[in-house]
């Protein structure tokens, strides 16, 4: 025995040599060397010279038709001449048919809206295993699949058909060679041994086996540890249903099951048959000539053919006439019988002829119901057929269709002979083949026609597509003092205004109702100012179900609006379930659930803002609080975004100075995270870039003279297109640490981002540990988008790393001036507080969505020390930097 | 002393130019210069004479250096495992 052979980088395969003289493996080895060549020189062909060798390797297998189908007759002893001749044909023309138009070099498909090419790349050497039934036209449709894929094949033919099988592959090797094929692209075994199938079939520059034939070298294929093509046995079903055409399906199944005398695997074996037509059926078999047995003669036909230990067919019968069979059989038949049909009750060992039989014999059953016939060729189908082949007569759809879902077979063939059927290209569009897949069903790895496909490594070339990005915003925003005026022109019957207590109190929903039509029935819903509970949303819906609301005016922060926002949902769509509807999603346009587009009412959202922050009345989010489980609902649709956003800085001139702070932040924050997000684009650059602006000029003012008008507008607007920045865009890292860290110790989510925002920039500005896989962005650019910013607010600096400090120093200054704390410890937060709650700090910074978007993916790691830098502040850590520099 | 011979392959005579090659192989010390940069196509016959030829060099202790080599061409010596026995230079 020789050594295993270590193949670099792969497994190592035992290279299986015994029983093998040393000349054998010299012999083997040289024909492996050869066809490797072959493949080698092959792979330097276009299509040009492939379809150039083809053409005349079909015309050389169509002349030699009738040669190859007697010299197969003659050493295989099995089958009818004419009718190989046919199948030598079919394995030519019909093959030749199918691919002489398709590509299998180069680019061979193309998908221009995918951005997706595949390409061929040949196998290399074929390892092939014949079979006896169908000997020479299946290596002459091999032939014809390996030199259109541009692969070298080794044939091992059945040991019973290897002379007619080499002249076949002789003839095909000739004509290729003619027309400029590779030397060696073909060989067959000199002789046949179970040792050299072995060893080929685990030899390392053997890419693929091919293996048509019986179960076990099927089986051996599968075991050699290649990849492996193997077509197995079948037992075919057939199901003549009584709305068939009886005269065409008795035809057809003579034709089918008496073609080549039956060798064809796809051949019918158990014909169940309705009641109503069994008779008759049984008549037109005899009148074209079959017999049918009676119970005696069946019982003697099993007995024959049959072996009666494994309860498989008796490989004496196979491809034998009828008559011949009658006559091993004892039976007394007709020597022009064309077919033995053998009622059968059941199927399995009890009824040997339920088995296959590749010889004309056919069993028949006849079942009482529709339910019936399906349940027997359900156990025919499972007797051994399994993945194989199953054959309807029908003229009823429904019918055909509960076939096909109850079958488990690679082809269901529908009003036409199995075995000729299944071919595929004669009776139907099938892909002619002379191997079968039968699926997992019958232990192969496919279930279909074995073609050229499968002689082919298909590479895909996937360029990178370009994702639809969006910008989504109401249809329709007023801006500027007194933009409420726009109100007037909203027609609705019945209104219901949003609020909180404070804003009915200082008389702004009056200011807005002043504008509401007259004629529209106005109901006031006062709300409680803090995040809405699911509570008071359905208080909401019910009112609007109630007075048959078509408009809602919500006016307030975003607590009113966002309670507004689920509120029109629920009374739009009563039955969304926000529970599954706030379930987690990557890509908005992937996600699993869908927010529905089925609505029993139809309502108007006018968000009218009374802060000037989160930007509520153009998102398209809501956080619903609920509190019976003790946590938040957060909700992302753009079918949440209100229909009309109202700008109007009346409703804020008299923001307290805390609150203006606060919120004027948030618009910061919101402006920053969406110019370096992972969604970031044009529409939403240009957005987040003029508010950044605003805010850095107008906050400041805003927060020292809360009346100034010009001050209080362009915050307010800032606000708004900061919102509609993130909204398309969205936030990043700032405001997963945030939301958490607020949340825990009940910080103003304003605050919470001031003091998380000097940490954050050079986080993102610095080259990120992991970055994100986002198609939206290209290449690492947020350092580059900091530094636009610091050119647009005039902050100096020759480099990116020196405008990335001035923005940060900026970031700094008007937090100061903002008087905003500069540490979390700045808070009265006790450091041993703190540390107890960073993990689950950490935890829920991590699963927050917003950090999905943020241009590098932050690390538990990196959030933890986030949050470190956050506790000991801006003006810590810089002074521990100095220090450190001066010492 | 080395004394290297530097030979242009031509493609339609590849297995003739290897020959003749091979003939200058007794002269050569070190290293073996075969210009491939108008090979754009090898077959089974040449495939055969360059791995004479690589026996041969090999035997004498000469260094077989493939100038030119086109991608396609060094696939096909990839394929049949022969680029081990050669030096590629651009």
């Amino acid at each position: 025995m020789i050594k295993s052979e270590a193949v670099q980088g792969r497994v190592q395969i035992p290279l299986a040599a015994e029983g093998l003289s040393e000349e054998r493996i010299a012999y083997l080895e040289r024909l492996v060397r050869q066809a490797r060549t072959a493949a080698g020189v092959f792979t330097q062909f276009t299509q040009e010279d492939v379809d150039r060798i083809v053409k005349p390797m079909v015309l050389a297998g169509l002349e030699q038709a009738q040669h190859l189908a007697r010299l197969a007759v003659e050493e295989t002893k099995l089958g009818v001449m004419e009718d190989k001749v046919l199948k030598n044909m079919v394995a030519t023309e019909f093959a030749y048919n199918y691919i002489k138009d398709k590509r299998t070099v180069g680019i061979i498909r193309e998908f221009p809206e995918r951005n997706l090419v595949e390409m061929a790349e040949p196998i290399g050497v074929i390892f092939s295993l014949t079979p006896i039934t169908n000997p020479t036209s299946t290596v002459l449709f091999k032939c014809i699949m390996a030199i259109k894929t541009r692969n070298a094949v080794i044939f091992s033919p059945h040991p019973n058909a290897w002379r007619c099988c080499s002249e076949a592959v002789k003839i095909m090797y000739e004509a290729a060679i003619k027309h400029g094929a590779p030397e060696g692209v073909f060989a067959c075994l000199e002789s046949h041994s179970l040792q050299d199938n072995d060893y080929l079939m685990k030899h390392k520059d053997v890419g693929l086996i091919d293996a048509t034939g019986g179960t076990g070298a099927v089986k051996a294929a599968y075991s050699s540890g290649k990849p492996a093509l193997g077509v197995g046995a079948g037992n075919t079903p057939v199901y003549l249903e009584k709305t068939a055409d009886l005269n065409t399906a008795v035809v057809d199944i003579i034709i089918s099951k008496t073609f080549d005398n039956g060798t064809i695997c796809a051949s019918e074996q158990t014909v169940v048959i309705d009641d109503e037509i069994y008779a008759s059926v049984l008549k037109k078999f005899a009148d074209l000539g079959a017999h049918i047995c009676s119970e005696k003669e069946t019982e003697l036909l099993a007995r024959s053919v049959i072996d009666p230990k494994t309860g498989f067919m008796q490989a004496m019968a196979v491809g034998q006439k009828a008559s011949d069979i009658a006559g091993f059989a004892g039976l007394s038949v007709n020597p022009d019988t064309k077919l033995l049909i053998a009622p059968i009750q059941g199927v399995g060992r009890e009824y040997p002829l339920s088995v296959e039989k590749l010889f004309p014999v056919l069993a028949v059953y006849r079942a009482k119901s529709v339910d019936e016939a399906l349940k027997v060729c359900v156990d025919v189908n499972h007797a051994g057929g399994l993945g194989h082949t199953a054959v309807i007569f029908s003229r009823n759809d429904e019918a055909i269709r509960k076939f096909g879902e109850m079958m488990n077979a690679g082809r269901i063939i529908v009003n036409s002979p199995g075995s000729v059927g299944a071919l595929g290209g004669v009776y139907n569009d099938l892909v002619p083949t002379f191997s079968f897949g039968c699926g997992t069903g019958g232990g192969n790895s496919t279930t279909d026609n074995t073609n050229i496909y499968h002689y082919l490594n298909i590479k895909r070339v996937a360029r990178r597509t370009q994702a639809h990005m969006w910008f989504r915003v109401p249809n329709q925003i007023y801006f500027n003092m007194n933009a409420v005026e726009n109100v007037r022109d909203l027609p609705s019957n019945c209104t219901i205004v949003v609020t909180n207590p404070a804003l009915e109190k200082i008389g702004h929903v009056e200011i807005v109702r002043r504008y509401i039509p007259k004629q529209t029935h106005v109901h006031v819903l006062v709300i409680p100012d803090a995040e809405p509970e699911m509570k008071v949303v359905m208080q909401g819906v019910e009112a609007l179900n109630f007075y048959k609301a078509d408009q809602i005016i919500a006016l307030g922060g975003g607590s009113v609006i966002d309670a507004a926002k689920i509120m029109k949902l629920k009374y739009e769509s009563p039955e969304a379930d926000l529970e599954e509807l706030a379930a987690p999603f990557l890509d908005l346009r992937k996600r699993v659930v869908q927010y529905p587009t089925e609505k029993i009412n139809r309502v108007r959202l006018v968000a009218i803002s009374t802060t000037s922050g989160t930007g509520s009345e153009v998102t398209p989010f809501a956080v619903l609080t609920d509190k019976e489980r003790g946590r938040k609902v957060t909700l992302a649709d753009y079918s949440l975004t209100p229909d009309i956003a109202i700008v109007d800085p009346q409703f804020v001139m008299s923001m307290p100075k805390g609150l203006t702070a606060d919120t004027g932040i948030d618009c910061l924050t919101h402006a920053l995270e969406a110019a370096v997000s992972s969604y970031a684009s044009a529409y939403t650059d240009c957005n987040a870039m003029q508010a950044i602006r605003m805010a850095f000029k107008y906050l400041p003012i805003a927060y020292e003279n809360p009346r100034d008008e010009e001050a209080r507008c362009m915050m307010h607007n800032a606000a708004c297109i900061a919102a509609m920045a993130f909204s398309n865009a969205s936030v990043g890292v700032n405001h997963a640490l945030a939301h958490a860290f607020g949340a825990r110790f009940g910080v103003a989510h304003g605050r919470a981002n001031a003091l998380m925002l000097p940490h954050v920039i050079p986080y993102n500005a610095a080259v990120p540990t992991k970055f994100v896989p986002s198609p939206y962005q290209q290449g690492h650019v947020a350092h580059k988008k900091y530094a636009t910013i610091a050119d647009l607010l005039a902050l100096g600096g020759h480099t990116v790393e020196e405008k990335v400090k001035n923005l940060i120093t900026a970031v700094e200054q008007l937090l100061d001036q903002l008087e905003f704390p500069r540490s979390i410890a700045d808070l009265g937060i006790a450091k041993e507080d703190f540390e107890r709650a960073l993990p689950d700090l950490t935890q829920l910074a991590f699963d927050d969505p917003s950090g999905r978007s943020n241009p590098r993916m932050p690390l538990m790691s990196e959030l933890t020390e986030l949050f470190w830098k956050a506790y000991q502040g801006r003006g810590l850590v810089k002074m521990a930097k100095t220090s450190k520099q001066t010492a | 002393m080395a004394i290297t011979v530097w030979l242009k392959i031509d493609e339609e005579r590849i297995v003739q130019s290897l020959q003749e090659s091979a003939e200058t192989l007794d002269r050569t010390v070190g290293e073996a210069f075969l210009d491939f940069s108008f090979v754009r196509r090898l077959d089974a016959t040449a495939l055969a004479a360059m791995e004479e030829f690589a026996s041969m060099a090999d035997d004498k202790g000469v260094k077989v250096v493939l100038r030119g080599v086109k991608v396609s061409v060094y696939r096909v010596l990839k394929l049949v495992k022969m680029t081990s026995r050669f030096v590629f230079v651009s």
